[in-house]
This record gives structure tokens, C-alpha cells and sequence, in this order.
């Protein structure tokens, strides 16, 4: 019976090996692990795995082609549906998403689908080539995954797209935000952003919309029918206490930035960056998982600073996993009042208050309530705020007609839509900071909005 | 790539460039700034636009050697590229906007200092185009770091230099010709000091004392310029803004200057080392 073969386990580096290097975490499936893992698939009649999939990634039939060693042909079932597949299969929340919705899940473990699909875009080649360019010019705003797919998708149906990125480097949140060691630069997302470019989509860098050029002036004076804005949540949160402008307080942004898109971790490169010997970071996401595992890497003690318990953790849990693994210290009920600087200007401490559960609240999460006289200071020579993010409104101040909500989240219907004609919007930008399947799957979405409009 | 078309030292230490930008040179505007990543492996360092041409699709560029990633940008010779240059990025001048009968009331003051004296050119050169009155004041150490003096004549309606040892001009820093101006009867509606960040402190308390309202120009610490790293906060006024997006120029009068230093202060120790020798950032805390 294949479902009583139990999950394949992954390989990993040693967390006292890794805690030292930027190197990936984890190595994934050799073939052999890969074809035992994918015969555990029941291929069920009605697979509840791609319903719960953002883009709907046909999971059995590429799974099926892995069952028969048929790597190239695995890939091609992927590629019908999703552009960036080893970003995907490497950062993608699978456990609530494909592999939470699996039957094998209810009295076992689930199939490994994100670890399988890892290794069949780690292990083939391009698959997609493009149409030729023959119908309008459209714009796509913002290289991060809401735009590669979108843009992925209009080229495959024969758009003219060019894509304009603010920064020197495609990728987004892919690019700046996740670091080196979660998901690899060179070897797996240029390749995928080489796969895109194959597809006939254009990637014009150091343009920054509402500032170098409008969308009105793309539309009006460069001829593109339709634009899609994918440029995410990039503004930092602050958490408004005294002393937040101490030296030694970074955003995450700045910080993995620093890291991650400028290389500030090698040696080669210019980029300076702080960490010192004690880090505290602020919040309790996959960003400030990334930060605290970036910072130790730097030679760092890392605290995770979170107001509630373990359980409400917003990160993933393999993420959460890996930090405590490396040694990350994790201090929960805990909520700083203050930073606390010496002479020079530079922190030097954490004021905290320490925190316990009271109701629920809208969340449906216990709310955390201050403990009345349990004030206490964490030394510590840098603090890292990863409270969250919000979307840029350089663009919505600088176009005419569309409109943000009061989060500073472009309006956009379901399909995509904005308020003005013609501009379409999804991924973090419509839904405030979400994931990269989430933004994915908006743009693809945003994707058949526009045909739909262009061919009206 | 960004081509270097042209390349000469205005002192020893500041270089002045004309790089092709196209889309940028279309939309700049005075009071605005780019970033330019020379290779590869260098910084994204945010300069002042001392100019820029439309039709050229060119803007220029006045750097000062200070540490690593200035001196790799001066290091670039005519016919090379800068990897990357991007902008025009913060907002323009608030007289940009400003309505015509506004504008026709105003008298303006600049002091300039130091490599700051560049990016003063572009907005009095608009403000003479559109016929408001403005005097310049221009101060260095020592008469061979003056730049720009050629260029002001043809635009101020009165250039005033200031030398620290008095080897040319007045000798005298120039929140010292602003009061002897002021003194003499000379009245400013708007006073604007670009410079180091020093030098825009004294000259926001000296037109504090004077009652001239003072614009400064914060040349924070960035890594993106659009507002997504945070690095250049600042607090105007008491609360915390994002000179990059929000600036850069911002009420004097509002601005804390003495966090803004510290702030600006954060990575010296690494352009430091940087500038000495290369150094393994790894494990460096244990």
C-alpha cells in the first residue's frame, strides 16, 4: 500500500553548520527520494490539494510524472500553471494551503508536495517559450511574483509586456526580503526570472512609477492598452515608542535589504551592515524569522521579541522550527515600551513590559494585556522591527482615479480591476502584506482580467 | 547602463559628471535627488541632480570622495557606465508649485556649502527663469574648494562668497554674510541652506534669530529611496518621517538636527574599515 510508506525525510544542513553560513537550509530530494515520496500520492478523484492552491497547480498529474521518473514532463504539468515553481516549492505555506488540505494529512502525514515540486523545477529545464508579441502593449508594475505571473501569463497569450522595476534587480520581495539562505539568488530565482524573460517578457529596471514615469504617461504617451500594478507592501511599520530613532534601530527592510539584494553578508561587496553581539528583533512573522536568522549569521545573540505565546506565531511553523534549531532565543509575552540609548545616541537596551493572554480578540486570537509593574530591560546593541508592512503610495498619489482604502490598500474587485479603466492591481498592494502564492495567484487572475478587457 | 559622457574635478575631491539617463533627465526637477550604483558590488548612493536636460537625456551629477563607494563613482572615466542610476527620486521644491502670484512676492536667499553647492544651481536657475528674485551664498574652507561660482553669476541676482580662511570673497562663513546682508537692510521672504548637516543647523538658527522661514535639504542615509528601508527617518516637527519620499527638503525650523548627524553617523565605522582594508562581515559579533 503507498500510503504506508511514511514521508520521505529531507536532508538539511547542520544547524550549528548553517548558523555560520548564508548556504540554503535545506538540499531537497535526490531522484530516488523524490519518486518514493511522490508514489505516496493517492491521486485522489477530487484533489482537495489543488483547490487549496492559490494558482490550482495540478498536483497529481505532476506527481504522477515524478512517480514515473519523468522529471521534464512533471515540470511541464507546472509550468501550465505557475512561473515560478522553486520559489514556490520553497517558500510557499504549504501546510495550510496544498499539503494541509491532503487526505493523507487526516491520520498521517501529508505528501511532500512543496518538497516536490522543489525538485522537479530544481531538476529540469525551461519548459514555457513564449508567443510572438502580436497583441497590445501592456505594463506591468512591480517584478515580484504578483507581476512575474502576470506577466508570465499575458506572454504566453501573446501580450507585449514589459515589466518596470524600481530597483536595480528583479524580484521584489524575492530578491530583497528573503535571504540567501531560504531561497538561493543566483541558482533559483534568476533562473526563474530568466524563464519569464524567455517567455518574450521585458524587464526594464531603475524605473520607479510616479516618479521616473506615470501610469498615465505610459498609457497616454507610450501605448500601453493596459497596466497592472503588483508593487506589494514595501513600507515599513514602526512601532511609534520613544527612542525608535536611536542608531542601532533598523526596520527589517533596511536590514534584509542590506543583506540580501546589496550582499552587505559578503565580503566582496560594499554594503555596510550592523548587527553587533546582541540582536533583538520585534514581531513574530516569516520576516522576523528572516531577520533574526540573518542577523545570527552576522555573528549575532538573536531574540525574537513577540507580545503573545509560541502558538500564535504568525511565521510558518518549519520557519519558527529552523531559527530554534540555529539557537535563536525566543522571548514571547513580551512587549517593548521603550529603546533605550546611552550617550552616543546608540541603543543600548529593550524596555519591555511583560504580557499575558486575556480574551479573544476580532482575530480570534487571545489578546495580549500588559502585566502592570512588570517592566524590565533586555541589553542589547541593535534592535530590528518586523511589525509588518504596508503598500507604497507613490503610486496612487501620482495616478489619477484610483482609489486606496483607508490601510493605504488599492480598491481592486475580484478580478483585479482598480477604480480607473484599464489599471489593474493584486498581491500585497489590494491586500495588504500576504504570500508570494497569494500575489501569484492575484495576478494571474488580474492576468485574464485584462485579456478579457483588451479583447472587449 | 548608464553612460559617463563627461567627467571633470571641480576641486581634487568633487567631480562633476554628465551621465545619459533618459527617462530621468524627463521627469527631474529642482529639489530632487538620484541614486547611483556604480558596479556591481557597490552601494546605492543617493546625489544630488545638479542638472539635468530633457532633450539631451542627460542629467548631471556632483560627487565628493568620501568613502569606498563616492570614491568608485569618481573613479569612472567618460565612456564607461554606471551600472545603475535611478530617480528622480523625493519631491521637487516647494516653488514648483507654487502659484504664480505666490511666487511673484518672493525673495529668495540660498546658502551653500560644500559639495551641497551643486544641487542649489538647478532650483536658482529655475527661480531666475521664472523671474524671482534670488541671491546666492556661497561658502568653502578656502578659495581652491569653491565650485559652482561660474555658473551662479549667470543666474543669481547677487553672488556672495564666504572663505573660512578669507583667501577669497568674505571672510566668513556665510550665516555671517546672511546677518551682515540682512543688517544692511537686504529683506528675504525664504531662505534655503543646502550642505552638511552642520552647516544647515547654524543656518536654521541664525534665520531663526532673523525671522526668515529656512528650507533644508537632508541628505539621510538610504538604501532604496522609496520608502522601503526606513534608514533616512527623521524627525521633523516630532514625528518620524522618511526623507526619501517624504523630503528631501523639510522645514529647518522643525527639523532635529542633532539626531539627524547621529543618524547620518550610523556606518562610519564600517566606510572606515572599508576604506582601509576589506573586511569578513561574518561572525563578526563572536
Amino acid at each position: 500500500m503507498a500510503n504506508k510508506i511514511p514521508r520521505v525525510p529531507v536532508r538539511e544542513q547542520d544547524p550549528k553548520v548553517r548558523a555560520t553560513n548564508f548556504d540554503e537550509v535545506c538540499h531537497g530530494y535526490n531522484k530516488e527520494e523524490a519518486m518514493l515520496e511522490a508514489s505516496r500520492c493517492l491521486h485522489c478523484k477530487n484533489p482537495r490539494c489543488v483547490g487549496a492552491c492559490p494558482v490550482n497547480l495540478q498536483i497529481p498529474d505532476f506527481i504522477a510524472k515524478v512517480v514515473e521518473g519523468d522529471i521534464q514532463g512533471a515540470a511541464e504539468v507546472i509550468a501550465r500553471d505557475s512561473s515560478l515553481p522553486a520559489v514556490c516549492g520553497r517558500v510557499c505555506p504549504q501546510e495550510t494551503q496544498c499539503e494541509g488540505s491532503c487526505i493523507l494529512g487526516v491520520k498521517g502525514e501529508p505528501v511532500a508536495i512543496g518538497k516536490l515540486e522543489r525538485f522537479v523545477a530544481d531538476n529540469s529545464e525551461h519548459v514555457a517559450s513564449g508567443a510572438k508579441a502580436t497583441k497590445a502593449k501592456v505594463a506591468v508594475i512591480g517584478s515580484g511574483p504578483a507581476g512575474l505571473a502576470c506577466a508570465s501569463d499575458l506572454a504566453k497569450w501573446g501580450y507585449d509586456v514589459t515589466i518596470f522595476e524600481a530597483l536595480h534587480k528583479a524580484g521584489g520581495v524575492l530578491e530583497y526580503g528573503i535571504p540567501e539562505f531560504r531561497l538561493p539568488k543566483e541558482k533559483v530565482l534568476k533562473k526563474e526570472i530568466d524563464a519569464v524573460r524567455a517567455l518574450g517578457v521585458k524587464i526594464e529596471t531603475n524605473v520607479i512609477i510616479g516618479r521616473t514615469i506615470t501610469i498615465d504617461k505610459l498609457m497616454d504617451e507610450e501605448g500601453f492598452k493596459a497596466v497592472f500594478i503588483g508593487t506589494g507592501a514595501g513600507l515599513p511599520k514602526f512601532m511609534g515608542i520613544p527612542g525608535e530613532n536611536l542608531c542601532g534601530v533598523f526596520s527589517a527592510n533596511e536590514f534584509l535589504t542590506r543583506n540580501n539584494l546589496m550582499k552587505a553578508y559578503r565580503e566582496d561587496y560594499l554594503t555596510p551592515i550592523h548587527a553587533g553581539k546582541k540582536v533583538c528583533v520585534v514581531g513574530g512573522g516569516n520576516v522576523a524569522m528572516d531577520a533574526a536568522r540573518t542577523a545570527l549569521r552576522l555573528g549575532a545573540e538573536v531574540h525574537i521579541v513577540y507580545r503573545r505565546t509560541e502558538a500564535e506565531l504568525p511565521a510558518r511553523k518549519e520557519e519558527v522550527h529552523h531559527a530554534e534549531q540555529e539557537g535563536i532565543i525566543f522571548d514571547m509575552l513580551t512587549n517593548p515600551v521603550e529603546i533605550l540609548g546611552d550617550e552616543k545616541g546608540w541603543v543600548r537596551a529593550l524596555k519591555c513590559v511583560k504580557m499575558e493572554l486575556g480574551e479573544p480578540d476580532e482575530s480570534g486570537r487571545r489578546s495580549p494585556v500588559a502585566i502592570e509593574g512588570s517592566e524590565f530591560e533586555i541589553p542589547t546593541e541593535t534592535v530590528i522591527m518586523a511589525l509588518g508592512t504596508s503598500p507604497n503610495p507613490l503610486i496612487s498619489r501620482t495616478t489619477a482615479g484610483l482609489d486606496v482604502t483607508r490601510r493605504g490598500c488599492l480598491v481592486a474587485d475580484e478580478s483585479g480591476a482598480t477604480t480607473r479603466p484599464g489599471v489593474f492591481a493584486g498581491g500585497d498592494a489590494v491586500t495588504g502584506a500576504a504570500t508570494v502564492i497569494l500575489a501569484m495567484g492575484a495576478g494571474r487572475t488580474a492576468a485574464r482580467a485584462i485579456d478579457e478587457y483588451l479583447n472587449k | 547602463m548608464y553612460q559617463i559622457l563627461t567627467k571633470e574635478m571641480l576641486t581634487p575631491n568633487i567631480c562633476r559628471m554628465k551621465v545619459s539617463a533618459q527617462r530621468l533627465a524627463a521627469a527631474a526637477q529642482p529639489g530632487q535627488f538620484l541614486i547611483v550604483r556604480a558596479d556591481e558590488k557597490g552601494e546605492r548612493i543617493p546625489l544630488t541632480i545638479s542638472d539635468y536636460d530633457a532633450k539631451e537625456g542627460t542629467v548631471t551629477i556632483v560627487t565628493q570622495k568620501i568613502g569606498a563607494s563616492s570614491s568608485d563613482i569618481i573613479a569612472h572615466e567618460p565612456g564607461e557606465a554606471f551600472s545603475d542610476v535611478v530617480g528622480p527620486l523625493g519631491n521637487a521644491s516647494d516653488f514648483c508649485s507654487m502659484p504664480a502670484e505666490e511666487l511673484a512676492g518672493q525673495r529668495y536667499v540660498f546658502i551653500a556649502g560644500g559639495v551641497g553647492t551643486a544641487p542649489v544651481y538647478p532650483q536658482v536657475k529655475w527661480l531666475h527663469e521664472h523671474n524671482v528674485p534670488v541671491d546666492v551664498i556661497v561658502g568653502a574652507r578656502n578659495k581652491d574648494l569653491l565650485i559652482y561660482v561660474e555658473e551662479f553669476r549667470s543666474v543669481a541676482d547677487n553672488l556672495y562668497i564666504c572663505t573660512d580662511d578669507g583667501s577669497e570673497g568674505f571672510h566668513g562663513v556665510g550665516t555671517a554674510m546672511l546677518e551682515k546682508l540682512v543688517a544692511e537692510g537686504r529683506k528675504y521672504t525664504q531662505a534655503v541652506a543646502i550642505g552638511p548637516m552642520i552647516m544647515m543647523k547654524f543656518s536654521t538658527l541664525t534665520c531663526k534669530k532673523l525671522g526668515i522661514p529656512i528650507i533644508v535639504s537632508l541628505n539621510s542615509l538610504m538604501v532604496d529611496g522609496t520608502g522601503m528601508c526606513g534608514a533616512c527617518r527623521v524627525t521633523v516637527g516630532g514625528k518620524t518621517r522618511f526623507a526619501c519620499v517624504e523630503g528631501p527638503e523639510f522645514d529647518g525650523y522643525e527639523v532635529d538636527f542633532d539626531e539627524a548627524m547621529r543618524r547620518q553617523g550610523q556606518y562610519k565605522s564600517e566606510e572606515a574599515e572599508a576604506n582601509e582594508h576589506h573586511v569578513c562581515k561574518i561572525g563578526r559579533g563572536k
